[in-house]
């Protein structure tokens, strides 16, 4: 429990670091907010008037407390350009983006974990080694490709796949799930090409250590000692590598949903970012930050519930 | 004379991992009695761990071969397939090794761990039944007065207190062999006392055979009565322990008496 | 350089191949190749446009066919690769570079500076990379000379551990103390003493980095805020492809290859140097 606390505080506080690099490094770059709000019609008037109103007069500690509190209550500030709440223009656009993330990291996990447990157990065999080829070539390429690539295969040559077909989850769950699965397959297939590595050599590892021989010495089969004994201890390592690659999907997400043409977080922020609309940007940028600490927090919990060894480390 | 419960004849291990076959382990034979102590002494490389080792059915390296026989109610331990081997292992024949800190999973609880071949072999008996053995085990061994051992993991003991996990875990089955290779090397004078009391106490109370392995002559005389010295693979001399020290044929032998300090020379008391 | 030889020659005493530097050597010798070639010579004017020869296929007039303004895309590609390469190398040395420095003054010194600049950089690592870099280019802007500064900051924290974790390692050995009795300065011993010794490190991320910094920049480009025209990057060009992927498949896969190939040459050499031992 005190290990949990510690780890709470320890997001909290990486978390004001990081907004506040965030708020800084957005509020000292060059060009003025209301100018930049107001384009041509801007007066000095105008502008005056709306620095006082917004409060860009106030210290920069000031600005950022009342932007970081705000933001914690969901208010994420007014998008430049459309002049509407960051957060209602991103409502709808988070499920999606998360959808996204969440399939890529449960095709990751389906499929790296039966694969480096068997390519550990059949180590230097022909399919280990057809495998570990696979893995390096997967892993040169990019999922903007491989999501190209695939695109290319099953909709141009099986034709099982529209692109552009994406349907909204408010309208058809079904499709809308559907459509995801390809963009998950582009985002998870690097990662989970790196898992299967990771886990091939943490079993090989954990196989070689004295517990195994103590294990087998009590009368267990192969895969007993495997699945009983090594295989909790092999994946420690993959589970810090496995919630990183969470993080990663969801950042990945932009990209391929630029491939696939999903409507998703994506768009806006690339747009925002071509246009100089900070507010949009800072909000994306700390939903994502927010998002990476919560997956870092729950990597160290389930950490804490596999490995007993971690409370007396620290 | 006992019953003979374990026989090994002409046991013959040889390493392909190089160029040179390289033979490990040369004519070896050991007549085990029940509920008997036999020490096998030597330096390291002397080839006992290997011997110890084919006997347990844990030499699993692929370059290998093994020759001869070892017979242990009516099998030949290195040639019957795998799943009869399982069967004795754990069940008949236990073993602890020498490293009590990395011979215990890390990431299982105690309990878990000394149960196991309980879990294993024992099928019929319940989870309850399972649990109520392995605590009385702990308490057989020692660390009863530790605070709910059962729900421990390794890393919260001592070298001495996993030591003793250890050999709970070997004993709970009640074996008739209990091959202990270098137990109490990697520990301290007085846990090494205590682990040493507490093998013989087992042997005592529960008629289980013991092959204990060590470099240490002086370890080997505290508790058995035979012994077999090894050296690069072979065995050199065999005969009560007494025997031996009072007149060592081998000059082998010899040096190996004399590297135990002086202290414990004619220490009688030791001897128990 | 017979030893340099051998390495790809069949092992003796375990009769294997280190097929994976085998195979890195000779698609990184043919990518540099390419990217050397290019800069004295392509089969076509990699801007020149012809409306009769729109978006061909793979032929021996063109081996990689045309784009959609009847451009030689195999000539585009040595183009390109240049850029790719170039904005990788310079993202390299920006974050090799700095981070070296960071790293080594901290991982040396150590104290509360050392505290507080591995917190940042551990804040910044567990962060996705492009998320890092989308960051930095908001800040700057988009364009090449900004993209490529962009990538070089959010590369620059893991270079930043991976030689602090040196530094820690070499900093109290036999050699470091000796230079110290001799009254050496520090600063003489960060760089002509330590430094050196971190060599082999440093060399495999580097690998690894350049890897990473040809697949963020084509990612940033794919997503059209990496470099901006006349220097179409690898990435670009690939974006701009993918709309033809039903007309014209081969013309994006072409490009996609190239850029795979690039990531694997150097990939499968740095796993055939760590085989080497």
């Amino acid at each position: 429990m005190r290990y949990i606390l510690k780890k709470v505080l320890s997001m909290v506080l990486t978390l004001i670091v990081v907004s506040l690099c965030v708020f800084l490094a957005f509020s000292l770059i060059p060009g003025d907010p209301v100018t930049r709000m107001f384009g041509t019609e801007a007066t000095p008037e105008l502008i005056a008037q709306y620095r006082e109103k917004m409060g860009f007069n106030d210290p920069l500690l000031v600005r950022y407390f009342r932007w970081f509190t705000s933001f914690l209550q969901g208010d994420m500030g007014t998008s430049y350009d459309y002049k509407v709440p960051v957060a209602g223009m991103l409502a709808e656009k988070i499920p999606i983006t998360l959808t996204l993330a969440v399939m890529s990291f449960v095709i990751m996990v389906i499929i790296s974990i039966p694969l480096g447990i068997y390519t550990a157990k059949y180590e230097n065999g022909i399919i280990d080694h057809i495998i570990s080829v696979i893995n390096q070539i997967i892993m040169a390429i990019p999922p903007f490709f491989s999501g190209i690539l695939l695109t290319f295969f099953f909709g141009v040559i099986l034709k099982i796949f529209t692109p552009g077909g994406f349907v909204s989850y408010t309208k058809d769950l079904h499709g809308f799930l559907k459509y995801l699965i390809l963009p998950a397959f582009a985002i998870a297939l690097p990662k989970a090409a790196m898992a299967t590595k990771l886990l091939r050599g943490s079993v090989i590892e954990e196989a070689g250590k004295d517990y195994t021989r103590t294990a087998y010495s009590r009368g267990n089969t192969t895969n007993a000692v495997l699945y009983l004994h090594v295989l909790k201890n092999a994946m420690i390592p993959v589970i810090t590598f496995m919630g990183m690659a969470l993080a990663d999907m969801v950042a990945g997400s932009i990209v391929i949903e630029q491939v696939f043409g999903i409507p998703g977080v994506s768009r806006i922020l690339l747009s925002s970012i071509n246009n100089r609309d900070y507010p949009v940007v800072e909000a994306i940028i700390m939903g994502i930050a927010i998002m990476v600490l919560v997956i870092n927090l729950l990597v160290d919990i389930i950490y804490r519930i596999i490995d007993p060894r971690i409370e007396v480390e620290e | 004379m006992g019953n003979v419960i374990l026989d090994v004849t002409d046991l013959h291990i040889e390493f392909h991992d190089h160029d040179r076959p390289e033979t490990v382990v040369e004519d070896f034979d050991l007549m085990l009695e029940e509920g008997e102590i036999v020490g096998i002494v030597g330096e390291s490389g002397s080839g006992k761990s290997m011997s110890a080792l084919a006997i347990a059915g844990l030499l699993k390296r692929h370059a290998l071969t093994k020759k001869g026989r070892i017979m242990f109610d009516g099998t030949d331990l290195l040639t019957c397939d795998r799943k009869t081997l399982r069967s004795y292992q754990g069940d008949e024949i236990s073993m602890i090794f020498q490293e009590p800190m990395t011979s215990l999973n890390p990431v299982k609880k105690i309990g878990w761990q000394v149960e196991e071949s309980l879990r294993i072999h024992h099928k019929d008996l319940d989870k309850k039944e399972r649990k109520r053995r392995a605590i009385e085990m702990l308490t057989a061994v020692g660390l009863g007065d530790l605070e709910r051992p059962y729900e421990r993991y390794p890393h919260e003991l001592s070298g001495g207190q996993r030591q003793r996990v250890m050999i709970a875990a070997a004993m709970i089955g009640e074996p008739r062999i209990l091959i202990a290779d270098e137990p109490t090397t990697a520990l301290d004078v007085t846990i090494q006392a205590q682990i040493v009391e507490l093998l013989r106490k087992m042997n005592r109370e529960k008629g289980t055979a013991i092959i204990f392995i060590s470099h240490d002559l002086s370890l080997i005389r505290q508790i058995c009565k035979r012994v077999i010295v090894m050296q690069k693979g072979n065995i050199v001399e065999t005969g009560s322990v007494e025997e031996i020290f009072k007149n060592p044929q081998m000059s082998y032998t010899r040096k190996l008496i004399a590297a135990i300090p002086q202290i414990d020379l004619g220490d009688d008391d030791l001897k128990g | 350089m017979k030893k340099f030889f051998s390495l790809f020659k069949k092992n003796k005493a375990t009769g294997e191949r280190n097929t994976f530097l085998l195979l890195g050597a000779i698609i990184t010798g043919l990518m540099l190749l390419m990217v050397i070639v290019g800069l004295f010579y392509t089969p076509y004017n990699p801007t020149k446009m012809d409306a009769s020869a729109k978006l061909q296929g793979i032929s021996l007039k063109h081996i990689m066919g045309t784009d959609n303004m009847g451009r030689d895309v195999f000539s585009r590609v040595m183009y390109g690769s240049r850029i790719t390469v170039a904005i990788a190398t310079f993202t390299i040395i920006i974050g090799a570079g700095i981070g070296t420095i960071i790293g080594a003054l901290t991982g040396y010194f150590g104290g509360i500076a050392d505290e507080i600049t591995m917190r940042i950089i551990d804040a910044m690592l567990a962060f996705p990379s492009i998320l890092l870099s989308l960051v930095f280019v908001s800040l700057f802007g988009t364009g090449t000379y900004q993209v490529a500064i962009a990538l070089g900051i959010s590369f620059i924290p893991s270079f930043a551990r991976i030689v602090r974790g040196e530094f820690l390692r070499c900093k109290n050995m036999d050699y470091v103390e000796v230079a110290r009795l001799q009254g050496v300065s520090d600063i003489r011993i960060i760089f002509v003493h330590i430094l050196p010794n971190t060599v082999g490190v440093l060399l495999s991320s580097v690998m690894i980095g350049f890897n990473n910094a040809v697949l963020a920049e084509a990612g940033l480009s794919f997503l059209g805020i990496g470099a901006q025209p006349p220097h179409a990057s690898l990435g670009k060009m690939l974006s701009d492809a993918q709309g033809y992927l039903f007309n014209r498949p081969s013309y994006v896969i072409s490009i996609g290859v190239v850029i795979v190939l690039m990531v694997l040459g150097f990939s499968f050499l740095g796993e055939g140097i760590k085989r080497i031992k």
